[in-house]
């Protein structure tokens, strides 16, 4: 088979795909949207009807994925670092009830935070819930290891965490595909208690994901992701953990450096691996991508062995990504700087395209609000999305973003310590990821507020997506208990400026719940749309 | 045979097929390659690049070390310059002189030519321009190419294979029109020596 040019969160749903798997649950969230994106357009997933629709957010996802692994059938999960914590509770649990079918949870970081409100490294959660975590390095790597992780799944009867981060999501490179696997038939639990978490089998399932603690560590002895390579200068000896030994490969080939590397890419960490590969080195340093997970392990609490280097002492910097450069100044290598920024090069950050519906919003907003505070004092609790661009100049519309669907709660705890007006601005994919029982928190305490949802019928942030709730944002609300009346859709466009501060001023009066959904297109998604329509009437 | 590229400029500019087409071709000849992408945030009209790395031998990094860039080739001047830290002392900077212009502080013109014309291996060119010429002025990254080609280790022919492989879906017409950009940003780069 011809190799094929993939980005790593493409090789890892190819991987799933040939690897039998039988459904796919994930929101969006960058950098993980494109494996979802690609079992949506992978010919083989579209012939076998593989499941790709997108969840309402990560914990939905997660509880489908493991629902799908009851069943018997393989199955994945994927979200974005910080989705992780949405879905911690299921994932944590799913721990004790383990896996029927193989359930493989990928997580994609974001070090250096490219695309993200932090850069926390997943693997602490893996090693939190006692589970495998693997992390490639390549995007063979991330083809083969979707192969081993559901063996391994199987085997033990626990999900295992696939690790990614940016650099690797979306660095394209060839990737030999193997031959696919059948899916799995559809084999229920024999075990009635399986997926049983009273407090009694509780006890009895932790008991158990201790047990088998042992032979986790010794998969990850054996594994063929796991390797020493030897070095005759023993003075220093590198471990290097996923993505992070490319750049220790690549600085060692470049300066002739000959010491030892062991190889890390499968967890729990082997450790009888590295005490024999440490016992012949002088001193250690370790590199990996993202927070001193290995580091702190062999340190421990008192740090006693100065051997070890790497984030802890100051030899990297704690925070941030690594790169080429940061690997050969650790090892002591002249590094070459290249010349220097040219003074006359300013910042381009991101900005909300022209013709944005959100910038209309948001000048209407600004209007509104100066009838209520004097310019400058606007306290507008916000969320996540194109429209937290709306903070920057020239809007400075909006004062937070927290976490997804904090907007809503956050302006609902401000009005509760009396704030007036409480004005929160959510998303519309937002909204219906975590916003809505947010909403039913304001409705039973009748709370005096206005939580405008921004609706461009997408999600705009990472790249268009459709969302559960489309269409449906009026009848969810009128669900949830909003009175009719104050629900206000309105056109967020500059020939409405004068009707939409009006209503807006309607809302902010009304003491009680109000919902101001500004409709239009976002003109990324519509644009997309329309090509994909012509080249239909084309057909 | 090793070549490390700096594909840059703004969100949405194109130069993601830039890197498509030069992947294909590096394909076409056996070479490995690795290309790291930018998605999410930045592409909001921020500033995007891509690591383009091309070699016979194995490639770990997906990220070019500073210092190491023998191309940087782009389709807008102030972000050509952005990643002059990366350029080696051998490296070309190869750029679009037409700006983009979507923040209010954006430097004078004569300045950024000033600065591109004090690096020593240079080709600037109004690509923008001599695409609308062409009459297709969405084909400017494919000018820009065409400039580049002239410096990659790899043969012309195979970027007008590579055009076609790409674009043969959108029909002979959109194709051939490429291939004619191609050779205009190509004749720009053998005219200037
Ligand atoms: C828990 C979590 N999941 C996913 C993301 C990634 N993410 C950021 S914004 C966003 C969606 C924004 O869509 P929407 O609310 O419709 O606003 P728009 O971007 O369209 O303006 C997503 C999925 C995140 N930051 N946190
Ligand atoms: S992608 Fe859509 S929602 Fe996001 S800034 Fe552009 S127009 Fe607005």
């Amino acid at each position: 088979m011809k190799k094929l040019m993939l980005l790593g969160d493409e090789a890892l749903a190819q991987g799933a795909v040939d690897a039998g798997c039988s459904g796919v649950f994930a929101y969006p969230g960058t950098p993980s949207t494109e494996i979802m994106e690609y079992i949506q357009k992978c010919p083989e997933a579209l012939q076998r009807n593989i499941h790709r629709t997108w969840s309402s957010n990560e914990k939905t996802a997660v509880e489908e994925a493991v629902g799908m692994s009851y069943t018997g059938k393989r199955t994945m999960s994927c979200m974005k670092h910080v989705g992780l914590n949405v879905a911690a509770d299921p994932f944590m649990n799913s721990a004790f009830v383990g896996a029927n079918g193989g359930h493989i949870v990928t997580v994609a970081d974001d070090p250096s935070m490219h695309s993200s409100q932090n850069e926390q490294d997943s693997r602490f959660y893996a090693k939190f819930a006692m589970i495998p975590c693997m992390e490639p390095s390549n995007q063979q790597e991330c083809y083969d290891m979707t192969f081993h992780a559901y063996e391994l799944s199987e085997k033990y009867h626990l999900p295992v965490m696939l690790r990614l981060e940016t650099r690797l999501s979306h660095s394209r490179s060839g990737v030999q595909r193997r031959d696919m696997l059948p899916e799995n038939e559809l084999k229920l639990p024999e075990d009635r208690n399986q997926f049983m978490l009273l407090p009694a089998f509780a006890r009895r399932k932790y008991k158990h994901l201790i047990e088998i603690q042992p032979d986790l560590t010794e998969e990850s002895e054996n594994s063929p992701f796991n390797w020493v390579e030897e070095g005759k200068d023993t003075s220093l000896g590198i471990i290097a953990s996923g993505l992070a030994y490319n750049y220790v490969k690549e600085v060692t080939i470049r300066y002739n450096c000959e010491y030892p590397i062991l190889k890390i890419s499968q967890y729990p960490i082997p450790v009888k691996m590295i005490e024999k590969f440490m016992d012949n080195c002088d001193k250690i340093l370790v590199v990996e991508e993202g927070q001193p997970l290995v580091e702190e392990m062999l340190k421990g609490a008192i740090p006693k062995d100065s051997r070890i280097m790497g984030r802890l002492d100051g030899t990297f910097t704690r925070d941030g990504e690594m790169d080429p450069n940061k690997v050969a100044a650790a090892l002591g290598k002249e590094t070459r700087t290249g010349e220097s920024l040219p003074e006359i090069v300013t910042g381009r950050p991101p900005a909300l395209c022209v013709g944005c519906p959100h910038i209309d919003s948001y000048k209407a907003l600004n209007d509104v609000l100066k009838s209520y505070v004097e310019d400058g004092q606007r306290h507008v609790f916000s969320d996540i999305g194109c429209y937290t661009l709306g903070f920057l100049p020239p809007y400075n519309a909006i004062n937070t973003c927290l976490d997804m669907g904090a907007s809503i709660t956050m302006a609902k705890g401000a009005a509760n310590a009396g704030l007036f007006p409480a004005i929160a601005v959510i998303g519309d994919s937002t909204f219906c990821h975590s916003g809505m029982t947010g909403l039913l928190d304001c409705i039973y305490d009748k709370t005096n507020l206005v939580i405008i949802i921004l609706d461009n019928s997408t999600t705009g942030m990472t790249g268009g997506q459709d969302y559960t709730g489309f269409g449906r944002l009026e009848a969810i609300c009128i669900g949830l208990g909003v009175e009719k009346e104050h629900i206000r859709v309105v056109t967020p466009l500059s020939r409405n400026f004068e009707e939409n501060v009006q209503i807006l001023k309607e809302e902010i009066d009304y003491k009680g719940v109000s919902v101001v959904i500004p409709r239009r297109e976002c003109v990324q998604t519509m644009t997309r749309r329309m090509r994909a329509l012509k080249k239909q009437e084309a057909k | 045979m090793k070549q490390d590229i700096i594909l840059a400029g703004v969100g949405g500019q194109g130069i993601l097929t830039i890197a498509a087409i030069i992947g294909q071709a590096a394909l076409d000849n056996g070479l490995n390659m690795k290309q790291a992408e930018v998605h999410g945030m930045s592409q909001r009209g921020g500033d995007v690049q891509s690591h383009l790395r091309i070699s016979d031998k194995a490639i770990y990094s997906d990220l070019i070390a500073k210092g190491d860039c023998d191309m940087i080739l782009s389709v807008e001047p102030m972000e050509a310059l952005r990643y002059k830290p990366y350029l080696a002392q051998t490296g070309w900077l190869i750029t679009n002189s037409t700006p983009f212009m979507n923040i209010p502080n954006y430097p004078e013109q004569d300045g950024l030519e000033k600065e591109i014309y004090s690096i020593k291996n240079h080709v600037l060119l109004n690509a923008d321009q001599i695409a609308k010429d062409l009459g297709s002025a969405r084909a400017m990254n494919i000018v820009m190419l065409g400039a580049a080609t002239k410096y990659l280790n790899i043969p012309y022919k195979s970027f007008e294979i590579a055009l076609q492989i790409i674009f043969g879906r959108k029909g002979q017409n959109i194709v051939d029109m490429n291939i004619k950009a191609l050779a205009a940003g190509r004749k720009f780069a053998d005219e200037k020596l």
